[in-house]
């Protein structure tokens, strides 16, 4: 017997791509259903500005036009909800269609649906809405000061929260013995997700039976529905069907819910037809959820060796207009938890103020509190060693925690699984070759170039997560995982996965994963997600938990396969089930291999049941439900080397390296290609992107990829990756999670390299990102030679 | 008003009467039903929606259908051949060149030109060549080596 090739760990080509590369791929756009009506929406053009009259009459009498509802015709419709409650949050109302009050530009006030796309936005322009313009408030730190736009009734100073972890007084003790205090205000930038599929939606109410089916852009259909069901339409939650098919990326974007699906499902009912939108890039600029948008005040303390004694944090973190799906989530539970990194920090303290301000909604974008918090330990241990003249490598060696194999305790609330961050930081050294890079940097100034190299290290947290966890924190949802194995008659294998995929390629790793647990083919499986009315109730994907949570699901409903099946063979081999061993796709006798059934054969009996156990119920499927016992941890080394255009400040990548520890991996194809895609849009983040409100007006500056500087194939360099391997103990796959390590930890490492190229100008930080020509050039030329500095490191 | 249009695509021949303001790239998807040709931009910056038009690369948002009568036009749905995957695509398969799958069409096309151009392009090359393709999943590192894949083999076929 020929032994079934294992498959886990393996670099398998995507079973996914030949659909995507011949063009057969189903978005959301390219669903078709007759008699589809199309809506365009009617926005605010204004930051702040109260609706005193919506006149439709002109529009209406436009040719083609179906309906137009504004949100005085929602009646017995709900605030869209927030997910994450913290103590005294500020919750104010976000009606679907703001009727009162449009409070950020794009704010949807009126639905036009007509036959096509050109009437539905011809009859838009001409809804004519009276406004009287407020006063907008758009930056955030300005949010807070006296005077400003007030902008929810429910919110005085428009403070959405103040919330605050670690101990204030330990961190007071500790900065009076230190040798060394370095304070910086450190600013994350505003950015926008810009996955390239914008999002969409397809609402069809079936009048017949009362059932709606709606075509939305998620990345967790189980978790829109109940929210739309249950929180703004009050419908019953087993009549409608939430099918994400294709999607194309997210990053955090497509998990919220959000006015444009919500309205569809309900004007399609009104209507009875289907309605569709598909937002255009300047709608999704003005309306996807935003990310990042701290204004920080750090101060870390080091003793004379340079070990860091304290760390105290004030953060200012905007939410946008309204607060959104999981916004309050972000810059507390996944910011300030993540601040002990992977050092030795024995005392901090963070105080996060989160504020409204007249601009889009702010919330998850790929490493969602994560990135801001390594960029802040990055930024601030690199300002020690400069403070200290210690250099950035045996600073960082000197502060890492020591290996450990099951539990560290942080000081602020996490305990991490296991970690050994010093080999990693050595092999990503070994990559770099620093010293050599050091002298060639030496033999570059000597000409008059800027050289520089950065490193970041960086701590995640994954597997997202404990649902008693989570709920004791304020989160309105538990957050598990399904996994349904259906095997069929014949012996192929239906995998239902509450997980989704919008770029991940689960359809090839959980194969593997099946294919390596049951020792059967991977053409014999098939993965099935996205579809409510098909999967069992799941939670979908964000925070890097598809593998290590959701692949943690499908393994324990294939144990329980495995568990019934010895139950099987063991009737048919005439043997105890406690002696059966399931090995290479067979149920053996122990130690009699000559003495087994296959799978496909103990899958028939299972549903011709003629020869079969007394009382085990026939068939062969399993469902799971995964809750992990805590997060994962992945963590890893980053390296960046820059040369800056001393005359322009413009930035070259010269480099980027990168070695990651995420547990074990299904496929390092996969892996490596997520790593690449983080580490190209940490890199976006320090170099080019960044939504920029007009101060005044409110007006998003940066509303289209012509003022939005995304990353393209000419601005970066091949990425080298590597990996250490410290899997967890949390679940039995041993996978961490590897979706947003390059995220985290680009930004901080290009960051520091352009100050390390500067240093010799005088640099020795950049309050802002991104770091644009123009922002390098002013840096540039406000700085103070550092004189005979400049020579030596 | 509409205008009659009348142009090959993928080998069959297609006519419609159109609005003169309708965007081939929703003529495609829309009047034709080829849904592979995708839109992610109203600016004309991202590329998804990359064609051939008598054999160049054209972004299909940048013309009016009733601009392309008489055109001779391909989609990514066009380039497979009897169920035979074009090198290009065959490349960006082998190397990963992709994720969410909603450039591809786009990139694929854009690189089919690139490699009529410079059928032994260098790294530089591939990278400026696409400067008119977004792609926000892969940061280019496995398309420029799906594109270095599709040179090769390209190559040793001819």
């Amino acid at each position: 017997m020929a032994t079934v090739e294992r498959v886990l760990g393996k670099p398998i080509k995507r079973r996914e791509d030949p659909r995507f590369i011949t063009g057969r791929g189903t978005y959301v756009d390219d669903v078709k259903v007759p008699g589809t009506t199309i809506a365009a929406f009617v926005r605010s053009p204004h930051a702040h500005a109260r609706i005193k009259k919506i006149d439709t009459a002109a529009a209406r009498k436009h040719p083609g036009v179906v309906a137009i509802f504004t949100g005085k015709d929602m009646t017995g419709v709900n605030s869209l909800p927030c997910g994450w409650l913290l103590p005294d949050l500020k919750v104010p109302a976000h009606p679907p269609l703001a009727s009162d009050k449009a409070n950020y530009v794009g704010d949807p006030v009126a639905i036009v649906i007509a036959e096509t796309q050109d009437a539905a936005q011809d009859a838009a322009e001409k809804v004519n809405v009276t406004w009287e313009v407020l006063p907008a408030v758009s930056a955030t730190d300005q949010a807070t000061a006296k005077g400003t736009a007030q902008i929810h009734d429910v919110a005085p100073s428009n403070v959405a929260f103040t919330w605050q972890i670690g101990d204030a007084g330990a961190v007071d003790t500790a900065f009076r013995s230190a040798a060394r205090v370095v304070k910086k205000k450190i600013v994350n930038q505003r950015l926008v997700a810009n996955p390239m599929e914008p999002r969409a939606c397809l609402a069809s109410y079936d009048q017949a039976n009362g059932d709606l089916t709606l075509w939305v852009t998620s990345q967790n259909p189980h978790v829109h529905r109940l929210l739309m069901c249950a929180f703004v339409l009050g419908i019953p939650e087993h009549k409608v069907r939430v099918i994400a098919p294709d999607v194309g990326g997210g990053f955090g974007s497509k998990i919220f819910l959000y006015n444009e699906e919500t309205i569809c499902s309900w004007a399609t009912k009104q209507i009875k037809r289907p309605v569709r939108w598909t937002s255009t890039r300047r709608e999704a600029f003005l309306t996807d959820a935003h990310g990042r948008d701290h204004v920080t005040e750090a101060e870390m303390a080091f003793d004379a060796q340079g070990k860091i004694v304290g760390l105290r944090v004030k953060t200012i973190a905007a939410m946008g207009a309204y607060l959104s799906t999981f916004a309050p989530a972000v810059p507390t539970y996944l910011y300030a938890t993540l601040l002990n990194g992977v050092y030795t920090i024995p005392a901090i303290h963070a105080h996060v103020t989160g504020v409204f301000t007249n601009t889009t909604p702010v919330d998850a974008y790929r490493g969602a509190g994560r990135p801001e918090a390594a960029y802040l330990l990055e930024r601030m241990i690199e300002a020690g060693a400069a403070a200290l003249k210690i250099d950035v490598a045996d600073i960082r060696k000197r502060n890492f925690i020591p290996k450990f194999d099951n539990g560290f305790q942080t000081q602020v609330a996490l305990n991490y699984d296991s970690g050994n961050y010093g080999p990693t930081f050595e092999k990503l050294l070994g990559m770099v070759d620093y010293k050599k890079f050091r002298s060639d940097q030496q033999a570059a100034r000597k000409q008059g170039r800027l050289l520089g190299i950065g490193f970041s290290t960086y701590i995640e947290a994954c597997s997202i997560a404990p649902s008693k966890v989570v709920g004791s924190l304020g989160a309105q949802a538990g957050l598990y995982e399904s996994g349904k194995v259906r095997v069929h008659p014949t012996g192929g294998v239906t995998v239902y996965t509450g997980s989704h995929s919008h770029g991940q390629g689960h359809e090839t790793t959980f194969s593997q994963l099946v294919a390596d647990e049951l020792g059967v083919p991977m053409e014999n499986v098939e993965i099935v997600h996205g579809d409510t009315g098909a999967i069992p109730f799941g939670m979908g994907t964000y925070g890097s938990r598809s593998g290590a949570v959701g692949g943690t699901a499908i393994l324990m409903s294939l144990q329980k396969i495995k568990e019934k099946g010895k139950k099987i063979a063991a009737h048919l081999l005439e043997a105890s089930a406690s002696d059966i061993e399931y090995t290479n796709g067979q149920f053996q006798v122990k130690g009699f291999p000559g003495k087994s059934v296959p799978f496909g054969q103990v899958a028939l009996t299972a549903y011709v049941p003629h020869n079969y156990p007394e009382g085990l119920e026939p068939g062969l499927e399993e469902t799971s439900f995964y809750d992990p016992s805590n997060f994962c941890f992945p963590f890893g080394a980053h390296a960046c080397v820059v040369e800056v255009d001393r005359d322009t400040g413009k930035v070259t990548v010269l480099r980027y390296i990168a070695v990651d520890d995420v547990g074990n991996v299904i496929n390092p194809l996969i892996v490596d290609g997520m790593v690449h895609g983080g580490v190209a849009q940490g890199i976006g983040q320090a170099l080019w992107e960044g939504a920029v409100y007009d101060d005044g007006s409110g007006q998003l500056v940066t509303g289209t990829m012509m003022d939005y500087a995304l990353p393209k194939a000419d601005m970066l360099p091949m990425y080298e990756t590597d990996r250490t391997v410290t899997p967890t103990l949390v679940n039995p796959l041993g996978i961490k999670g590897a979706g947003e390590t390059g995220t985290i930890a680009a930004t901080p490492a290009v960051v520091n390299a352009v100050v390390d190229a500067l240093r010799p100008l005088g640099v020795d930080h950049i309050e802002t990102m991104p770091l644009s020509p123009e922002r390098v050039w002013k840096t540039i030329q406000a700085a103070k030679p550092a004189g005979a500095a400049s020579q030596k490191r | 008003m509409k205008l009659p249009v009348k142009m090959t695509i993928n080998g069959q021949t297609y006519s419609h009467e159109v609005e003169p303001r309708l965007l081939l790239v929703h003529y495609i998807r829309e009047s034709v039903g080829l849904t592979g040709t995708h839109v992610g931009c109203d600016t004309s910056q991202c590329g998804a929606c990359t064609i051939l038009m008598d054999g160049k690369a054209v972004k299909a948002c940048t013309f009016f259908a009733v601009q392309c009568n008489g055109a001779k036009i391909m989609t990514i749905e066009g380039l497979a051949k009897n169920g035979e995957l074009h090198p290009i695509q065959q490349g960006f398969w082998e190397k990963h060149g992709l994720q969410c799958g909603f450039c591809t069409p786009g990139m694929i096309m854009a690189a089919h030109q690139m490699l009529e151009r410079y059928p032994k392009p260098t790294e530089e090359q591939i990278r400026h060549q696409l400067e008119g393709n977004l792609c926000r999943c892969t940061g280019y590192h496995n398309i420029v080596k799906a594109i270095q894949w599709a040179a090769e083999n390209m190559a040793g076929k001819k």
